[in-house]
């Protein structure tokens, strides 16, 4: 007998048909009786001291119920996913705003638009500032938020050829399309509960207790509809305000951000700067990497100290590297602050190191593939942080893999030609270009951090008499298909097909956060261990010769069926569990350690169409071998794989941040661009499982990969057919055309810290 | 505030609106329609598509007080629509759906796409969906749930 729905088929996810028919309900479709509408006042300038804030004639205006500042905050003043926390919730009088957008105060209103017009009402004096936006400038003046050298081996061996390079990677917004929104409900005793869209429950419910001042269990949060993620929800946006409004007028306050106000009101992917070296022997194997990576935090700490150790820890690529020397660091600036985006630090590294075996390749004649295949990582190698692949590393398998995945038609129809639906390329003047590139990356937190996540499980007998479980964690569903896996997990387990995945709330423990490819192992793995409790329990209850569940059955050892598992349930079993990964430990100041508990490895094959002249280009395919350790749903793996792959193709042709004097200037879809239908490659993929040894299941995490090495075969692909450097992503139509270049504004010597950089000579 | 009469759904539905409210907002927050999604507000996601009188527009881009007397029929009004049904099950099925934002304002589309053809090619279904973005999925496996759709439907 076989429970049929379990791990490892592509089922379809249980949310889907309320998805497909607008029922399900996102963070910004909730709705309450007496509701009232948030909106925030936000610096317009980079870099100011507010001298004073004058509410007044706003607070008398038409259905406005409340306008706060920081004067009437009753907790803790400062939040951070960092500690200790540097980000003010409000800024205060006296005080300075450090990036444009920063929230200075915030008003409820009956209609949006009263509240937007008490918001434009509010008198702020500001003593504008200079801003410090160059973040070499900001290193050189020691304005760090977290700075890291790796050394290992003898980084100055000599070595038979050496390459040098500087890349440098644009900001990315992660575009969630769901904005920012949540609903606040003050509870009759004095407590709140907040819905929201967020991907770590607990991570914010701590942060609003504190700064809400309120004693634990006051505040609940429950999980409302997330609308994607990819890294924009790991810090809080209008979780505090929300409840500040809610808890100062009695009545529920609903706020969500327009998109304009979404890409200052979250924080994005850190641009780089990166100056690399890397050596090699005539024979193409790498002698040494070093490399200096630069990413700009802008103003508060957020989650930069992770992705600078991520940027520097996987800075030399999956490959076999003897000595290394690299500086990571991230400036302090007066920028909006940068932090998670799906990739975390490993797309900014992997954009250079894969540039630099371009190089390598190039100057030693090799082909590009196979001087990947001869430096590629395997099992029981050593990364630079002197840590070994303990794991499953089938780098070179991948290459393999997906160096012989059929390569795409050339463009029959005009529409699939570079400029597309404007028509621009002639077919005559296309030329096509592949690229190849790799990558790899941490699962689930590191340096030390003990992480885990928690699952409730219950079995019953329902009202037709058969049995049905429930799933209760407080893991994020962000669009990536986590029910499904519960929901799958827990079929295997328990041999019973029904099963509710219940909506996520801090009324169970601690899952994490929905970030860095960890949720499938961590939350995948509580359910797992709460699921098989459950299920010793009914064995233990029907006694021997019981064996197994499945199907709806107890099972005697040769798999016949004894009876149903209904029949075993008198009283429901309810089992917890909490799920830690295997420990980790911190880095020494040399940048070793064990920091990590498993790895992920992708490989990417890009193939692009190009009008050098115009300067067009259309990415027609990537082709790609993930190594995904076990395919829970391998339907949403591949989902997960083409959704990244989207970004990556974003990040390499199209979307970027276009900062002046600090301001964001493009926010909005019409400026910042992301990929259409019509800018979407064919996409080949083959997942390689090779189950890890300490994963729930083999399975290793499958979110982040296809961004890692995507943009890095795409823009090498735009180099094989333009024979242009193109060392910045995204690669602008100019720089594609020849017209312009991407050159150094500043030169540091690769691996050392940009403290010591002087500027290049004017050119002649 | 005015008081404003639009037909939703097949409906007549009567709500107070303030002056320069967008349909959108109106479907939202008046009607308690929130199938309609809020992307961008910008008319540049699709998230928000509705049909009037039969065209494919983006419900925030219109104001409400103008769409009085037309046709609008929202994704919650496809309920019983044959082509409809067939796109939301094809999209479950075929995996086109991850977050779900996107979903709606799609499933409004590909209905329109159907509609007038059947079994449009690659090409055609990404030029008929090209207002809609999707920040998941890749759109890999919108397309072929157009195609199973398409097939459904004979
Ligand atoms: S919300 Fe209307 S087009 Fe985006
Ligand atoms: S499924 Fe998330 S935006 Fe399309």
């Amino acid at each position: 007998m076989r429970t049929r729905g379990g791990v490892g088929e592509s089922i379809p996810r249980p949310d889907g048909p309320d998805k497909v028919s607008g029922r399900f309900s996102f963070g910004s479709d909730l709705t309450a009786p007496g509701m009232l509408f948030g909106k925030t006042l936000r610096s317009p300038h980079a870099h100011a001291l507010i001298r004073s804030i004058d509410v007044e004639k706003a607070a008398g205006m038409p259905g406005v119920k409340a306008v706060l500042t920081a004067a009437d905050l009753p907790g803790e003043r400062l939040y951070s996913l960092h500690q200790p926390p540097d980000q003010p919730v409000l800024a205060a009088s006296g005080e300075e705003v450090r990036y444009a957008g920063e929230p200075v105060a915030i008003v409820a209103a009956e209609h949006p638009e009263q509240a937007r017009a008490a918001v434009q009402a509010i008198a702020v004096d500001y003593e504008v500032l200079e801003p410090l936006l160059d973040p070499v400038e900001a290193i050189r003046r020691g304005s760090v938020l977290r700075e890291l050298t790796i050394r290992s081996g003898e980084p100055d061996t000599p070595a038979d050829v050496v390459v040098d390079g500087y890349y440098e990677v644009g900001q990315q917004d992660q575009a969630p399309l769901g904005p920012e929104a949540g609903l606040a409900i003050p509870t009759p005793h004095g407590g709140i509960d907040l819905w929201v869209a967020t991907q770590a429950l607990h991570v914010d419910l701590e942060q609003v207790e504190a700064c809400l001042g309120m004693r634990a269990g006051a505040v609940r949060l429950h999980l409302g509809g997330v609308g994607g993620a990819f890294g924009a929800r790991e810090d809080l946006s209008i979780q505090v305000h929300a409840c500040l409004l809610a808890l100062r007028t009695g009545r529920p306050v609903k706020m969500w951000y327009g998109r304009e106000e979404s890409f200052t009101g979250h924080v994005h992917r850190h641009p780089a700067w990166m100056w690399y070296s890397t050596g090699a022997g005539r024979d193409g194997r790498l002698v040494f990497v070093k490399a200096t990576i630069l990413l700009d935090g802008g103003a508060y700490a957020s989650s930069s100290g992770a992705v600078v150790a991520n940027a520097a820890c996987f800075g030399a690529g999956p490959y076999r590297v003897p000595n290394a020397l690299v500086w990571s660091g991230a400036a302090r600036t007066n920028t909006v602050p940068n932090g998670a985006m799906r990739g975390f630090g490993a797309v900014q590294s992997c954009f250079a190191y894969e540039g630099q075996m371009d190089l390598l390749a190039a100057r030693l004649g090799l082909d590009p593939i196979e001087i990947r295949l001869k430096n590629a990582i395997r099992p029981g190698d050593r990364l630079i942080t002197g840590q070994a692949v303990t794991g499953a590393a089938p780098m070179a398998k991948l290459i393999d893999l997906c160096r012989e995945l059929p390569e795409p038609p050339t463009p029959a129809h005009p529409l699939a030609l570079p400029g597309g639906a404007g028509n621009v390329a002639s077919a005559a003047e296309v030329v096509r270009g592949t690229g190849f590139a790799v990558g790899f990356k941490n699962i689930a937190y590191s340096e030390g951090s003990d992480d885990y996540a928690t699952a409730r499980v219950r079995l019953q007998r329902g009202a037709d008499g058969e049995a049905f479980a429930q799933v209760k964690t407080a893991a994020a569903e962000v669009g990536q298909g986590l029910v499904t896996v519960c929901l799958q997990v827990a079929r295997t387990e328990l041999g019973v097909e029904a099963v509710e995945i219940e909506r996520a709330d801090t009324t169970v423990g601690n899952a994490g956060s929905s970030s860095a490819s960890r949720q499938t192992w961590m939350t995948g793995g509580a359910v797992r261990e709460a699921a098989r409790l459950v299920a010793a329990e009914v064995l233990k209850r029907a006694g021997p010769p019981a064996q197994a569940l499945a199907a709806g059955h107890v099972l005697d050892e040769e798999g016949a069926p004894l009876a149903p598992i209904a029949l075993f349930l008198d009283e429901p079993i309810e089992r917890e569990f909490e799920h830690h990964h295997r420990p980790t430990s911190g880095l020494d100041p040399a940048g070793q350690g064990d920091a990590h508990v498993s790895f992920m490895f992708v490989a990417h094959r890009a193939t692009v169409d190009v009008d050098p002249e115009a300067g067009l280009a259309r990415v027609a395919q990537v082709a790609t071998a993930q190594d995904v350790g076990r395919a829970i749903n391998p339907l949403q793996v591949h989902g997960q794989i083409e959704g990244g792959i989207a970004q990556g193709v974003g990040l390499a042709t199209m979307e970027e941040i276009k900062l002046k004097d600090g301001l964001i200037r493009n926010a909005s879809f019409t400026d910042y661009i992301i990929p259409t239908s019509l800018d979407m490659p064919e996409v080949a993929a083959v997942l390689v499982e090779e189950p890890e040894p300490d994963a729930p299941y083999g399975a290793k995490g499958v979110g982040e990969p296809p961004l890692i090495s995507s943009p890095a075969a795409i823009a090498a692909a735009l180099r094989a057919a333009t024979g242009r450097r193109l060392n910045r992503v995204p690669v602008s139509p100019d720089e594609l055309a020849g017209l312009t270049e991407c050159r150094p504004g500043w030169l540091v010597r690769p691996g050392r810290s940009p403290a010591e950089a002087v500027q290049p000579a004017p050119q002649g | 505030m005015t008081q404003l009469r639009l037909t939703v759904n097949g409906a007549e539905r009567e709500s107070e609106a303030w002056p320069g409210e967008s349909l959108l907002y109106f479907l939202r927050e008046r009607l308690g329609l929130f199938g309609s999604k809020n992307a961008c507000e910008q008319g540049e996601c699709g998230s928000c598509s509705v049909f009037l009188d039969g065209e494919l527009v983006c419900s925030c881009l219109v104001l409400a007080a103008a769409a009085e007397g037309a046709e609008i029929v929202t994704v919650e009004g496809l309920e019983d629509d044959p082509v409809a049904a067939a796109v939301r099950e094809a999209m479950v099925a075929a995996g086109g759906v991850q977050c779900g934002f996107c979903t709606p304002g799609f499933v409004v589309a590909m209905t329109g796409l159907l509609r007038s053809n059947r079994h449009p090619s690659d090409l055609e279904t990404r030029e008929a969906l090209s207002g809609n973005l999707c920040r998941c999925t890749g759109y890999v496996r919108i397309f072929e749930a157009v195609r199973q759709a398409g097939e459904a439907l004979g």
